[in-house]
């Protein structure tokens, strides 16, 4: 049920991505090494990977390209992948450690029949937002 | 860089509701933002413009800042860089401000979730309470608890928000005794803002949550341990 109510919300909306809100620097301990590959996020239980899948546009930022994929089933979201993502600056890994599991955990687990939504300290990156948004557009969604 | 703004509206079709409230997020935006020059907070901050010059939320805004700065002993600062940024309160009030817009349209059961900071209002179904989930700040992909209430507000901060950047103002390091606190109450304007000074104030948050009125904490520590205050009936923690 809550995957249709995810889907029909980000259809009337969009997702707002709101500059002002933007943290102010960032800081992480310990820098993943660099990874140019396929970034798929905090592991297949978050998400489905098999079904149907629309790629978003690769969108630039000052880090670099950033390009998700989703996976739909039966026309419901049921996946978020990132096919590229910035890497080698502490805050490419501040994303890729945080903000993409953490928003995609976001989209998937809000569709989860015992959580309606997460509360957690999160910033997201906002090409990650742009190219999530053109899959979805693309998806009809 | 930016937070992502999510609206669940659970009964009806209020999309021009919820174009009404997105609208008001962007003006927020564009008044408030610390990262646009041109912005009124940015002009202020510079002397270009008086208080006077600007929209009266800015005002009620730093009227808020003030407020919460002395309800919190000075762990909420406006200046947290020695800059004008009320970013702090502005978050949960422009979503609370946000959540009024979707009830006065009659979206009366509605999740307005801004950036891990929410507001819920009504409940998730008849007869169903909603249930948040709580992100534990130090295994990324689980929650370590569940909040199950009607008329909501839930908002955490933590390191992942900011990195280990939210200072303590009276130390000017950063606070790094607790991973992430939640804060639950009624309305997220004073739910969220609490919530970031409680943080800079680590584990002396507990006493001083207990003595709010309205509040609960919930707080992992940056050892993995958790706390919350005292008749907290709304929590259920799953991770330990």
């Amino acid at each position: 049920m809550r995957r249709a109510i995810f889907a029909a919300v980000v259809t009337a909306v969009g997702l707002v991505l709101l500059l002002s809100f933007k943290p102010h620097d960032l800081a992480v301990a310990e820098p993943r090494s660099a990874n140019a590959g396929p970034w798929t996020g905090d592991g297949a239980s978050l998400g489905d990977d098999t079904g149907t899948m629309v790629d978003g546009d690769v969108t630039d930022t000052r880090w670099g390209p950033v390009q998700v994929r989703i996976v739909l089933s039966a026309g419901k979201l049921t996946g978020v992948q990132v096919l590229q993502a910035p890497a080698g600056t502490s805050m490419d890994v501040a994303i890729n450690d945080r903000a993409l599991p953490i928003l995609d955990r976001e989209a998937l687990t809000a569709q989860s029949a015992r959580i309606d939504t997460v509360s957690g300290a999160t910033y997201t990156s906002d090409g990650y937002v742009r190219s999530l948004q053109s899959a979805l557009d693309r998806a009809g969604l | 860089m930016g937070t992502v703004f999510s609206f669940d509206v659970r009964d009806g079709d209020f999309e021009h509701a919820v174009a009404e409230a997105v609208d008001w997020l962007h003006h927020v935006d564009e008044t408030f933002s610390t990262y646009r020059p041109e912005s009124v907070v940015s002009r202020l901050d510079r002397g270009e413009l008086t208080l006077a010059d600007c929209p009266p939320e800015v005002a009620e805004v730093l009227r808020l800042c003030d407020d919460v700065s002395r309800a919190s002993h000075g762990y909420f600062t406006s200046h947290p860089d020695g800059r004008l940024d009320p970013s702090a309160v502005v978050k949960g009030w422009a979503i609370e401000r946000a959540s009024r817009i979707l009830t006065r349209a009659g979206a009366v059961n509605h999740c307005v979730n801004g950036g891990g900071d929410v507001q819920l209002t009504g409940s998730a179904a008849p007869g169903s309470p909603w249930r948040v989930g709580i992100a534990h700040p130090l295994r990324p992909g689980e929650l370590a608890a569940v909040v199950t209430g009607r008329d909501l507000a839930v908002a955490t901060s933590g390191t992942a928000e900011r990195g280990a950047h939210i200072l303590d103002p009276h130390t000017h390091r950063p606070a790094t005794a607790l991973a992430s606190i939640t804060l639950v109450g009624k309305s997220l304007t004073l739910t969220d803002a609490y919530a970031t000074a409680a943080f800079a104030m680590g584990h002396a948050a507990r006493d001083w949550v207990e003595e709010l009125e309205g509040f609960g904490a919930f707080a992992v520590t940056a050892f993995g341990a958790t706390w919350h205050t005292g008749d907290f009936p709304e929590l259920a923690i799953l991770a330990d």
